[in-house]
């Protein structure tokens, strides 16, 4: 009889391993994974303890640093600072206007180009973005939901003009258009045609770029939002079995997509119910996938993640503790097992971050990862009484929440999501979760150091802060109105007309003609009314 | 008192619903009444809203940094409709912007970490400083 232990020991043979020395700084040895022979490992079904038999002994987690300001040549300089300075993978934050499929010049977007994010219009916009960068050598996440559809193809076709096939492409869509609706609310078309959208970037993907992950689906948001643990957990979840049933209604057998379907997860300040909630994710993904959807190939039972530190977490007074806290969070995302990890600024509760708190995030990470020896072992806390207790209680909490979901959508867990919208029931529990918090908060029962407790010294320190002016605004413009100006309107014309008749057709995809509407230079905004006029528009029916 | 009519907005692209959200129960539980205009409105709206359901303030929600912009056009629509209504504007607002929304017209600022306390007491100020100079 073959021990789950022996079968461990094969696998983590089998891996290519760092060159690093697997011991303490007192020269105890450490091995690989601690536990029974019997007992559960990591890389094996459920997963709980993790994907991958060997963990961070292969690979560390990727340092994927989020950025994104000003216009596309400001972020493209801000990417190159981040690599010199050791990060290995980047995350493009785009404007708000961009968010929403609008162009710089939309009336709408007057105030906001640049500001919170990258400014992309056209073509043109993206090639800056990604200059001097090797596409082909360097993975890439876009966190773009809505207008995920034409920024994808800006991005496929920017990256074929400098050389690299689309199949060589390696990085992340986050394209998650369900937790807009529930809890970030960028959101342009209904929810039906928006997963339509998201329907035709799975099957592009999973038919022409294999290396490519077509949806982070996102927890990150909802979390922020206000929710609990366990209703980020429950609802990301539950948002990702949609989008398995959505692509499998598409006639794609499960197998075909569920290996490129990634996670993103908030790592919050409650070291370890965050810890909990990843390994209760793992097991609840794997169980779901094979029993549920009949997964058979194990890639697709394994559940990868991101893990960012909780944006929400950090105070604007006393800044600099920010530090300490991303600190924590970051450590609960590597003791939970993450496979890349972005650490918040200590200045992001003000403004987007300068160069200088950029970089010293970023040290955080580096300094978890190469002093403080956590990553040699496989899930540390797991058989931990408390760890386990916690994740058991994380994943039964979760399970109430999905038969709740598949009775609303009578046996389709795709249907109960966009009910669940629908009937703003997300909505109204991530609000009551968060009034709730504000309530503990303002009570006294919760302890924020610096806002209701410890606040001597508030107000002392005056942080320098990134400022968007105007000029970025303006400049964006200005290029904008050149791209128009030097590109061949007839054929723009007619590449919008290709895009809003595939819009009109729900059976044909519309990714092929949103790349060739790209290469001849129409704007996102333009792209986005060409469907928005066949999808209509969503209106949030608010509740307070 | 019971008759005080809040009215709160998102104006622009930003989708942080968060606050608004909590402040608006916060202000509800104090005994205002309180309008929400959901998100993605413009200052147009949102003075045509504030005039039309007879508010006695008017709360911006703000996270994206484009408050410089957008809170003085909230004010500049009121007055255009003759309106002189107190405007509040709550979010992430740097300390070298709080001078200048106030000199555009901006009756108070609040920024993160106000308690629920601290909401109500300043909208109770300048409600009270609005009514003694109507």
């Amino acid at each position: 009889m073959v021990t789950k232990r022996e079968l461990w020991q094969q696998a983590y043979e089998a891996s290519k391993l760092r060159d690093v020395d697997h011991q303490t700084m007192s020269g105890v040895p450490l091995d690989a994974v601690y536990g029974p022979d019997d007992g559960e490992f990591p890389g094996q079904y459920p997963y709980t303890r993790g994907p991958y038999a060997s963990m961070y002994r292969s690979k560390l987690w990727t340092m994927r640093m989020f950025a994104g300001f000003g216009t596309a040549e400001d972020t493209n300089w801000r990417f190159k600072e981040i690599i010199k300075s050791g990060g290995n993978g980047l995350s493009t934050a785009f404007d708000m206007p961009t968010l929403l499929g609008l162009d710089s010049d939309d009336p709408m977007s007057i105030g906001e180009v640049g500001r919170c994010g990258v400014a992309v219009d056209t073509l043109a916009d993206m090639e800056d973005l990604y200059s001097g960068i090797d596409l082909g050598g360097i993975t890439t996440s876009m966190t773009i939901n809505s207008p995920a559809a034409p920024i994808f193809a800006m991005f496929v076709a920017q990256a074929e003009k400098a050389g690299v096939h689309r199949s060589k492409l390696g990085g992340t869509l986050q394209n998650d258009i369900l937790k807009e609706y529930q809890a970030q609310k960028e959101f342009v078309f209904p929810p039906r045609q928006s997963m339509r959208l998201v329907r035709d970037t799975i099957s592009f993907t999973a038919a022409e770029m294999p290396r490519w992950h077509s949806i982070s689906i996102s927890g990150y948001h909802i979390r922020e939002a206000g929710s609990t643990a366990a209703e980020e957990l429950a609802f990301t979840l539950a948002n990702g079995f949609a989008y398995v049933e959505l692509a499998m209604q598409a006639g794609l057998p499960v197998d075909s997509f569920a290996p490129r379907l990634s996670f993103f997860f908030n790592a919050h300040i409650d070291f370890f119910e965050e810890i909990a909630k990843y390994r209760a994710a793992r097991r609840i993904w794997a169980r779901w996938l094979k029993e549920r959807y009949g997964a058979t190939d194990e890639r697709s039972m394994q559940l990868r993640f991101h893990t960012q530190t909780a944006g929400v977490s950090l105070t604007a007074q006393q800044p600099e503790i920010n530090i300490v806290r991303t600190a924590i969070e970051a450590l609960a995302g590597v003791l939970g097992g993450t496979q890349s990890l972005h650490t918040n600024s200590m200045d992001e509760a003000l403004a987007l971050p300068t160069e200088k708190s950029a970089r010293i995030a970023l040290r955080t990470q580096q300094v978890i990862a190469h002093e403080t020896n956590v990553a040699h072992i496989a899930d540390p806390l797991g058989g931990s009484y408390f760890v386990e207790a916690l994740t058991d209680e994380m994943e039964r909490q979760a399970e109430e929440l999905f038969a709740y979901l598949d009775e609303l959508g009578d046996g389709s867990m795709l249907e109960g999501a966009i009910k669940g919208i629908e009937e703003n029931w997300f909505q109204g529990r991530i609000a009551d979760s968060a009034y709730e918090q504000e309530r503990l908060l303002n009570a006294g029962r919760r302890i924020v150091v610096g806002v209701n407790a410890f606040t001597e010294g508030n107000g002392e320190e005056q942080m320098e802060l990134l400022e968007i002016t105007n000029e970025d605004e303006n400049r964006q413009r200005k290029r904008l109105e050149q791209v128009r100006h030097d590109r061949d309107q007839s054929a723009v014309d007619a590449a919008l007309a290709r895009v809003r008749a595939d819009a009109a057709d729900p059976e044909v995809n519309l990714m092929p003609a949103l790349i060739d509407a790209v290469k001849v230079y129409a704007t996102l905004g333009e792209m986005m009314k060409a469907m928005e006029s066949e999808f209509g528009r969503h209106v949030e029916v608010p509740v307070i | 008192m019971a008759d005080e009519r809040i009215l709160i907005a998102k104006v622009g692209l930003d989708g942080h619903d968060r606050g608004i959200k909590v402040v608006a129960r916060i202000l509800r539980d104090a005994g205002f009444e309180v309008i929400y205009t959901g998100l993605f409105q413009t200052p147009q709206t949102v003075a045509a809203a504030a005039v039309d359901e007879d508010v006695d303030a008017v709360g911006l929600s703000m996270l994206s940094g484009a408050h410089m912009t957008l809170a003085p056009l909230v004010v500049d629509e009121l007055l255009a409709r003759g309106s002189n209504v107190p405007v509040i504007v709550g979010g992430i607002v740097p300390d070298r912007d709080m001078d200048r929304l106030k000199a555009a017209g901006v009756a108070a600022v609040l920024t993160p970490g106000a308690t629920s306390d601290q909401i109500v007491a300043e909208v109770r100020a300048v409600l009270d400083a609005a009514s003694a100079t109507a």
